[in-house]
């Protein structure tokens, strides 16, 4: 008997030279912060210092609004198929810089490079390929000419899938004839800062897409700036509440994608080893970053036993470490903050009388770490089962019948997504048409297509990203 | 290498019955979970021991007509010493021959840790009397096999004759007593991934130590995935009945990186227990020199022709 131990499979970080500081890019050109001042970004995965990049301040942002709408007045005289052009060529440098882009991602926000090498990069790409293809279509998308475009978008993008976030902010907007202020996330600005790169490189012409840094107030300007048309925001449902507050009264268009804490129902007719697969990639994919996680898992009492211990074993084989590794399922948690929020949380878990299970791995000296964990014995009253951890937590919770699970799915603040795994076809419609949730899988979790629009019910936000319904977001009726 | 130990009982029939009645699979998910497996970068020293691992797990195989004292020599004097000029490349686990040629091996292999391994039950297709089947097999153990590797009646479980697929296989591992019993599914004619969680739990309770995927005789042989939905019904198997069996692939494994990928697959769904030539093997005929031209390149930089390393 051999304990055969990978070696370490280094994706080398040579590929991508960061910068010591970074500047806005504001009307086609990078420009040193008005403000004068930086935030440090630094790698979760070893605290090192990244790089800084602005605090943008309100000088910064009235130049940015400005430059986006000098570039409106540029970029809705070009022709439909010009636009589509230029959001072609944007796609195709992304993909030819793809590895430069996936490693800085891992890089700043701690995601294992497999994930940003095989599932963010490639997905970016394909939401610039797939809104190039819409922009010169816009007259087939709806039945009506009436469409017209808000004009100036404030972007406001998370942290946990910075690059994708820009891609899915920035591509609808553009194809359907709009200019764009985009903000990054605090923690995670350096991908956009090289998108800016690949504008410039795309010959896009000055103030159609701008990127400004910055932390909450730098968000918060941007949302209050009159000459805004129109805000998409990702993010939490409490800065959601307060951005829908403040716009209220104002002809701004909003549109907000938020929290959940989705339901991942197991029947006891589902193909087992495969539904244990998808609960351990709904939940433990990112980290758990992910606002569609599937991090409540509803098991029919039936399986409870039996699934739980292939799931345990499943988990001890997550292998969590450097996320440059290209052996890494597991990176680091983004931020200080959000590891104690995670503790916090658990810890609450724990006392609220939940059985807690963690892996037994060895997690890194530096850095923000958290072991995969999976709760049972969970009540639906517990803050586990009801507050969004953002995190590599799972919390169990059993029910008898359909009946049951779909109250149990549904009795939440949030309906972002859900999971039904059965290899019953009725019953999977059955379900999925009872469940309050803006995107419902079956049989698998964690799928995403530029085709398929995304977006939640209830305290999950509302507007729809991606597909058809993605053009809407950006799109108003004229009179 | 021990002696392997045989289990040798063999579970009641509404047992089995209910086991096979609860075979669902997913397609969709589980080639995403092999295709997942395989990304695994595997470099620098777990390479090597894994180099090494498959080595020692090949049951080194020659199965043709042409079939002569000669070869037999030939290919036992290389699974001894697999490469003669680096002595830290293990033995392989096994030779593989027809019961006619079993005697030969058994005098080659003597005084070295190799096992001989004889296919039986009118290997590959089956398709004669059972009397045959059980003559074919105690010929091969007379003849000193340490190791039988059987086919399952293909005819029989697609005829839904399930029961019939179990008694063959009580009935031969009877014949077998504590030689090593590996029964081949031959996955390439079960097609679904239903009927090969199906064949593999009816042969696993049958009492067949090890299940095996393919004769290597058709144009469709071993897979990851094939191989995939053995492992989960030897996991099932063990956490139902308590009892440990191998895995054997076989057929189209050709290349080193290929079988790395079965190993990783090993590790990270069965763990350290099944890393080890008791409880999996390779059938392979050019598998093996593939992986010894990678282990000359990881320990000199070079790759080196074919003739470098001796005919089997």
């Amino acid at each position: 008997m051999i304990d055969w131990q990978y070696s370490e499979s280094i994706e080398s970080p040579d590929i991508v030279s960061i910068k010591k500081k970074y500047t806005n890019y504001i009307g086609g050109k990078f420009v040193e912060p008005k403000s004068k001042k930086y935030i440090n970004t630094i790698s979760p995965s070893t605290e090192e210092l990244l790089s800084k990049v602005p605090l943008s301040n309100e000088k910064d942002i009235n130049s940015a609004v400005k430059s986006a709408k000098e570039g409106l007045e540029v970029w809705s005289k070009l022709t439909p198929n010009q636009r589509s052009r230029y959001l072609f060529k944007i796609a195709r440098l992304i993909q030819e810089r793809s590895r430069e882009f996936a490693v800085l991602e891992s890089l700043d926000g701690g995601k294992p490079i497999k994930e940003s090498r095989d599932f963010d990069l490639p997905q970016v790409a394909a939401n610039f390929f797939y809104f190039a293809g819409w922009a010169d279509k816009l007259d087939l998308s709806w039945a009506t000419k009436s469409l017209k475009p808000y004009g100036v978008v404030g972007q406001i993008i998370p942290w946990n899938f910075p690059l994708l976030m820009l891609a899915w902010k920035i591509a609808p907007a553009l194809a359907t004839g709009n200019t764009v202020v985009l903000k990054p996330a605090e923690t995670t600005p350096l991908t956009a800062l090289l998108f800016a790169e690949i504008c410039e490189q795309a010959g896009l012409p000055p103030g159609v897409v701008n990127i400004v840094t910055g932390d909450g107030s730098t968000g918060s300007l941007i949302v209050n700036h009159k000459d805004i048309n129109k805000i998409a925001f990702t993010g939490s449902t409490q800065v959601g509440k307060l951005i829908q507050k403040s716009l209220a009264g104002r002809d701004v268009g909003l549109t907000l994608e938020l929290g959940g804490k989705a339901a991942n129902i197991v029947y006891e007719d589902a193909a087992i080893d495969q539904a244990v697969e998808g609960v351990v990639n709904g939940i433990f994919f990112n980290q758990g970053h992910v606002c569609c996680a599937g991090s409540r898992l509803l098991l029919q009492e039936s399986i409870h036993d039996e699934f739980v211990k292939k799931l345990e074993k499943r988990m001890q084989s997550l292998r969590v470490g450097n996320p440059l590794d290209k052996n890494t399922d597991i990176g680091a948690i983004n931020s200080k903050e959000q590891l104690d929020k995670i503790t916090g949380l658990v810890n609450e878990g724990v006392e609220d009388g939940g059985e807690l299970f963690q892996t037994e791995c060895e997690l890194p000296g530096n850095g923000f770490w958290f072991r995969p964990t999976l709760f049972t014995n969970v009540q639906p009253s517990y803050s586990i089962a009801r507050e969004e951890i953002f995190g590599p937590v799972l919390t169990t919770l059993t029910f008898r019948t359909p009946e049951e699970a779909v109250e149990i799915a549904n009795n939440t603040e949030y309906g972002l997504s859900a999971g039904v795994w059965t290899e019953k076809g009725s019953k999977i419609l059955w379900t999925a048409d009872r469940l309050e949730a803006g995107v419902v899988w079956a049989n698998t979790f964690n799928k995403f297509d530029p085709s398929s629009p995304f977006g939640g019910y209830k305290e999950s936000g509302f507007g729809r990203e991606g597909g058809r319904h993605g053009l809407l977001s950006y799109l108003k009726a004229s009179s | 290498m021990k002696n392997i130990k045989t289990h040798g009982t063999s579970i009641e029939w509404s047992n089995v019955l209910e086991m096979v009645h609860e075979s669902r699979i997913d397609s969709v998910g589980l080639n995403e979970r092999v295709n997942s497996l395989a990304t695994r970068s595997i470099k620098k020293d777990s390479k090597l021991e894994a180099l090494n691992m498959i080595v020692s797990m090949c049951d080194l195989t020659t199965l043709e007509g042409e079939d002569t004292e000669g070869k037999i020599s030939q290919m036992v004097a290389k699974a001894i010493k697999p490469n003669p000029l680096d002595n830290s490349v293990p033995s392989v686990a096994a030779v593989c021959v027809y019961p006619s040629l079993v005697h030969i091996a058994k005098e080659k292999v003597q005084h070295s840790n190799v096992k001989v391994a004889a296919v039986s039950s009118y290997f590959p297709s089956g398709q004669v009397p059972m009397e045959s089947k059980l003559l074919d097999t105690k010929y091969a153990i007379d003849s000193g096999a340490d190791e039988i590797d059987i086919v399952i009646n293909r005819k029989a479980f697609l005829e839904g004759d399930y029961r019939k697929v179990y008694d063959e296989i009580v009935a031969l591992k009877e014949v077998c007593q504590d030689v090593h019993l590996k029964t081949i599914l031959e996955v390439g004619d079960l097609k679904t991934y239903e009927n090969i969680r199906k064949a593999s739990l009816i042969s696993l309770a049958a009492g067949s130590d090890f299940i095996k995927t393919s004769t290597g005789k058709l144009s469709v042989g071993s897979s990851r995935h094939a191989c995939y939905v053995m492992l989960k019904s030897v996991l099932d198997f063990e956490s139902k009945i308590g009892i440990k069996a191998g895995i054997k692939v076989a057929g189209g494994i050709r290349d080193a990186k290929d079988a790395i990928r079965y190993l990783v697959m090993i590790n990270e769904e069965m763990g350290s227990d099944w890393l080890s030539p008791e409880l999996f093997r390779f059938g392979a005929s050019s598998l093996l020199d593939d992986v010894l031209k990678q282990i000359k390149k990881l320990k000199t930089g070079a790759y080196q022709a074919g003739y470098y390393f001796p005919r089997g």
